[in-house]
């Protein structure tokens, strides 16, 4: 059970978040100008990284803000956290 | 009367206090202070159970939570009743009662012995094997298996006891009061952390507190004399709490810990009464200290499993600890130093060691001497070859071993003896280390696997982490806790400690025998009846993963998860493939170290509080006039309310028809409801919803439909404009919550420039929706000042007013095709205003209807549920729903999916109507429909979604997802049933009043 530090809460018991995916991946501003593979590509691929990976996370029992979590997926180990639209931390 | 075996006083036994307990319906007896195992040996009972496999008797083995063998079922028949718990840590108490398991009728005469003798036929596998073929035979076997096998009782009755959970925070987290863990705890404590100790038993002091071996010394003490004083100073230090009885279970990611605290297991049935029985502490710490001590190993050798073969080091304890000789014939078997400490401790009490017998060549410890001093017999080189008594040891026999340790020479000699103490050298208990995710590393030289790499901040310190001299343990933890706690100096700077053991040690996986390993049993897991033969056969049968043999032989998959013999099967597999075992790796040890209760899992989440219902301001209205309930996400809603015994659809069909030709009630509150405010809420509502919201009038509703990005349905309602920046949102009951947090997501991710600002106000408000012909009528009577005629108050527009003072929104919506008024109030109000309507109605024969009959009216109309008629693949085009798609609007969310190849295929699965040949069949709901019988394969077209007996048009009406449904209007279709094949014709999925007429009547 990791103990995530919200940006705007501080230490919390994971169960009160939920991992909501990758990071970074930007909605395109017009979708409808995409080819059918681009918008797949937005819509469905996903890197799914072991090691090193960027996700979103939702203080959703809490502040319910969105926030960026940098996570090392074999070990867990939360290598940074900071908020929506700041720029991730260079590796 | 049986033989008492109580040898010494004891201080951890008190001899006053004498209690009687009843095992397998005997009466037995022990003291205060007693383990049902130390009470059950010292009346000279060993048998206790039988294996799983092959029903041989077994005895106890160990002292601890380690125990394979000694699992018994405590107060059978009762509503307290446990199984699978081990002998080896019950308190006895006065009244206890405990059977034997996996054995029938009884564990002196077990019908499954008999597979003992077959088992040339239970090979590793044998129930893969076997079993799986010819399946028809599955039924024989299992009532075989399901008789004769099976670890102990459930309950049958409910529990009576309370369980609680408790969330609890410290600097410091010591696991194990064993002397590191004792020390660790004080000197953290001292030095201001906030420190807890947790000890699995109800004595603090680990076996040292027990330790008699005269060479050891600390501070010129005996180390249980220094240790004894080290404890009575925990007493006096602040910062400091101590938990006994209390097992840590799990040990998670991020110095999480689980631990079992055991309240009332030792007390007497009266003593427990309206007591907690057992705490499941959630640990969050700082800091970790492991100090969790290490198993004794068994050794392998054929029929190594008799009732009387134990440990040494618990031969040790029941001797020093509780004062009981384990036999009266003793003879040790070991590797190294340990089995002579234990062979000293029954000699200095004046009990018979008949020999020690040694696979070493020599020893030339001080302890060895001191052995050979008094004249005990050791065979150095010698291995037991075999052993004989089936219900308890009665003899061993032993031959020379080779120089290489893989044969036995010269003449075979019988020793007659009771009891065997068996000493392979230690284990660290990693358990919990390696559940932390930190890694283990092989110690080739001591045959260990020790921690490595630690993932959180944590130490392990004392013998979990190989150190077994007290010297080694000392420099250790001071050096440790130095760094761990960052401070300069420790209590025991200073403090000399004087050792014996010289520590060598000969490993030899599995001891040889004078007969084929395929004609001996030596066991590696007792509890599964894995032996040395299985873990060989499923190499030789290809399997090479560690994990693989583990379960192709089952071994350490007991309730023990094999905490004695895993090091030995990975040494065989290791040996037999010829690798090293630090390239094998582990199996992973899974939490709880030892099993817990579902008692403590659940705490007081039980009863009504197991799973929490979500109640209607209504809902006691509801209760007193007899509504069936019917459970939506977690809300407990009015099915439908039966009145003269009525069943479900007769009570349905009355309510729709009174809901059509005069008025209906439902209680709406459970709707998702979102206030919307901000300057860009109509911009918001543009991108979320398919239709354009933009130039909606202040005062008017709107349906809408949401899509998830991948231009799937995903929820729909009516939304209401307050105001210029004013909106309310319903949603579906059961996608409120989740509604809010997508919404939530494209706000401050997607569009953080939109002056938007979302409440969930879905609590805040009751609803309740007035239908049918004589509505308005009704409201006329509750609000006699708001104008009602279709220009003031048309269909789709809201009225804020009020009813008497109760401030109330009111929208003119229908869900049903009927002229209706959804009435909002404050929650608190609900039931007031519910039992207003009630009264104005009752002339009109108002009937209040749950949700069945909601569903009926709205399918009469075609209205889709979301969930129910879709299922996450269908867009607004599969619906049918091409009106409420905007062309126009540049985006939305989901548009772009909307002309992806794939949605675009003509033969996707559509909505239609369907209409049974014969009107008085009602269709079932996920039934598949196809166009051709006798087809095979069967090409099924898609299934019935919604499907009722329609009372207002006489006959039965269904929604269905039809693959090219769209062009199928008027197709006949077969819907296939068990009994008989179903003639349905495809229709228009609105089938009641499809020009919207009765809205305005
Ligand atoms: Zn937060």
């Amino acid at each position: 059970m990791f103990l995530i530090n919200c940006p705007y809460c501080g230490e919390r018991d994971q169960q009160e978040f939920k991992a909501g995916g990758e990071a970074h991946i930007e909605r395109p501003k017009q979708p409808t100008e995409l080819s059918d593979d681009e918008w797949a590509e937005y819509l469905f691929m996903r890197k799914n990284i072991k090691g090193v990976q960027f996700e979103r996370w939702n203080h959703a029992h809490g502040c319910r803000k969105w926030f960026n979590m940098v996570r090392d997926t074999s070990s867990d180990e939360i290598k940074a956290i900071y908020k929506m639209g700041e720029k991730p931390p260079s590796q | 009367m049986t033989k008492n075996l109580r040898v010494k006083s004891s201080e951890y036994i008190d001899e006053t206090n004498r209690i009687s307990f009843k095992f397998n319906g005997k009466i037995y007896h022990g003291f205060k202070g007693d383990t049902l195992a130390s009470a059950l040996l010292a009346n000279d009972v060993h048998l206790v159970g039988r294996s799983f496999k092959y029903h041989r008797p077994r005895g106890i083995m160990t002292s601890g939570s380690e125990e394979p063998n000694a699992i018994v079922q405590i107060n059978p028949g009762t509503n307290r009743t446990e199984p699978n718990v081990r002998a080896t840590e019950v308190e006895i108490y006065e009244g206890l009662e405990a059977s034997s398991q996996n054995c029938w009728p009884s564990v002196e005469f077990d019908i499954g012995g008999i597979n003992n003798f077959l088992s040339p036929f239970f090979p590793a596998g044998f129930y893969y094997k076997t079993f799986m073929w010819p399946a028809s035979f599955w039924e024989k076997y299992e009532f075989f298996i399901r008789h004769s096998a099976g670890l102990g009782k459930s309950p049958t009755s409910s529990d009576p006891d309370i369980y609680d959970h408790r969330n609890v925070h410290c600097d410091v987290l010591v696991v194990g009061a064993g002397i590191s863990g004792i020390m660790a705890a004080k000197n953290a404590a001292k030095n201001n952390f906030k420190t807890l100790l947790v000890e699995e038993k109800n004595e603090l002091g680990g076996s040292t507190i027990f330790e008699n071996n005269e060479f050891n010394k600390i501070d010129n003490k005996s180390p249980s004399e220094w240790l004894k004083k080290e404890i009575e100073e925990l007493k006096s230090i602040k910062n400091l709490e101590i938990k006994t009885r209390t097992s840590v279970a799990a040990y998670h990611q991020y110095n999480y810990l689980l631990a079992r605290e055991n309240l009332t297991d030792h007390l007497e049935a009266k003593d427990k009464i309206n007591k907690i029985r057992q705490r499941l502490l959630k640990i969050r710490a700082k800091k970790v200290i492991l100090a969790t001590g290490a198993l004794e190993r068994p050794l392998i050798f054929n029929n190594n499993d008799r009732p009387g073969i134990m440990l040494s080091s618990a031969v040790k304890k029941y001797s020093e600890f509780f004062g009981v000789a384990c036999g009266s014939k003793n003879i040790f078997f070991t590797n190294n130093d340990s089995a002579y400490e234990g062979a000293l401790s029954l000699f200095n009490k004046g009990i018979n060691v008949e020999a020690i017998i040694d696979i070493r060549e020599q020893s030339e410890s001080k302890i060895v001497k001191k052995v050979k001093e008094a004249g005990i017999k050791i065979y150095w080189s010698h291995s037991i070859v075999d052993t004989t008594g089936y219900k308890r040891l009665n003899s061993v026999s032993i031959m020379k071993l080779s120089n290489d340790g893989t044969s036995v020479t010269g003449n075979k000699i019988s020793i007659s003896c009771d009891c065997l103490g068996v000493a392979g050298g230690w284990t660290p208990a990693v358990h919990l280390y390696t559940q932390s995710g930190s890694k283990l590393k092989f110690d080739e030289e001591k045959k260990v696997f020790l921690p490595n790499k630690n993932t959180s901040e944590q130490i392990s310190i004392g013998s979990c982490n190989g150190d077994f001299k007290l010297d080694e343990i000392f420099n250790n933890i001071k050096k440790k806790i130095k760094e761990m706690l960052n401070i300069n100096i420790t209590d025991f700077d200073n403090i000399k400690v004087e050792n014996d053991q010289e520590n060598s040690k000969r490993n030899i996986w599995l001891l040889p025998s004078d007969k084929t390993l395929g004609k001996t049993k030596p066991f590696v897991d007792y509890q599964n009846d894995a032996t040395a033969k299985d873990i060989k056969l499923a190499l030789r049968e290809g399997f090479r993963s560690i994990e693989h043999v583990k379960r192709y032989t089952t071994t350490g998959m007991g309730t023990d998860q094999g905490k004695l013999g895993n090091m030995h099967a990975l040494g065989i597999i290791a040996d037999t493939a010829g690798v090293k075992m630090g390239e094998l790796g582990t199996t992973t040890f899974r939490p709880p170290y030892t099993p817990l209760t579902f008692g403590t899992i659940v705490g007081r989440n039980v009863g009504k509080f197991f799973d929490i219902f979500r109640r209607t301001p209504m809902n006691d209205w509801h209760v007193e006039n007899k509504a069936e309930f019917e459970n939506v996400g977690q809300w407990k809603r009015a099915w439908y309310y039966p009145i003269n015994g009525e069943t479900m659809h007769q009570a349905v069909q009355r309510e729709s028809k009174a809901a059509r030709e005069s008025a209906g009630i439902l209680d709406a509150s459970t709707l998702g409801k979102i206030d919307i405010q901000g300057s860009d809420a109509s911009e918001f509502l543009n991108r979320v919803y398919t239709n354009a919201w933009s130039k909606l009038a202040i005062g008017k509703c709107r349906y809408g439909l949401m899509l998830n990005e991948d231009g799937m349905v995903y929820d729909d309602g009516v939304t209401t404009r307050l105001g210029e920046n004013h909106y309310i949102m319903s949603t579906t009951t059961g996608g409120a919550a989740n509604v809010l947090g997508k919404l939530e997501d494209y706000l401050q991710t997607e569009w953080p420039e939109l002056d938007v600002y979302l409440t969930s106000v879905t609590d805040h408000y009751a609803t309740v929706s007035l239908c049918g012909p004589n509505s308005k009528k009704i409201l006329k009577k509750i609000i006699p000042d708001l104008d009602l005629s279709d220009e003031n108050f048309p269909h789709m527009s809201f009225k804020e007013t009020n009813i008497g003072n109760i401030q109330c929104r009111i929208m003119r919506i229908s869900f049903t095709g009927e002229h209706s008024y959804e009435i909002n109030v404050q929650a608190s109000y609900g039931k007031d205003l519910w039992e207003k309507c009630m009264q104005a109605g009752n002339e009109f024969n108002i009937t209040p209807y749950g949700t069945e009959t909601m569903h009926l009216l709205r399918a009469e109309k075609g209205f889709i549920i979301v969930g129910q008629d879709t299922d996450g693949t269908m867009t607004p085009i599969d619906l049918q729903m091409d009106w409420i798609v905007s062309k126009k609007k540049y985006d939305f969310i989901g548009k772009r999916s909307l002309y992806r190849s794939d949605t675009m295929r003509e033969d996707r699965k559509q909505l239609v109507g369907l209409l049974t040949d014969d009107p008085n069949i009602i269709l079932e709901e996920g039934a598949q429909i196809v166009s051709k019988l006798n087809q095979n394969p069967v090409e099924m077209l898609g299934h019935v979604t919604s499907s009722y007996f329609s009372p207002n048009l006489n006959k039965s009406i269904a929604l269905a997802v039809v693959r090219g449904g769209k062009d199928m209007m008027g197709k006949k279709l077969f819907v296939p049933m068990e009994d008989k094949n179903i003639n349905v014709t495809v229709a228009n999925p609105v089938f009641y009043d499809e020009k919207n007429e009765r809205l305005n009547a």
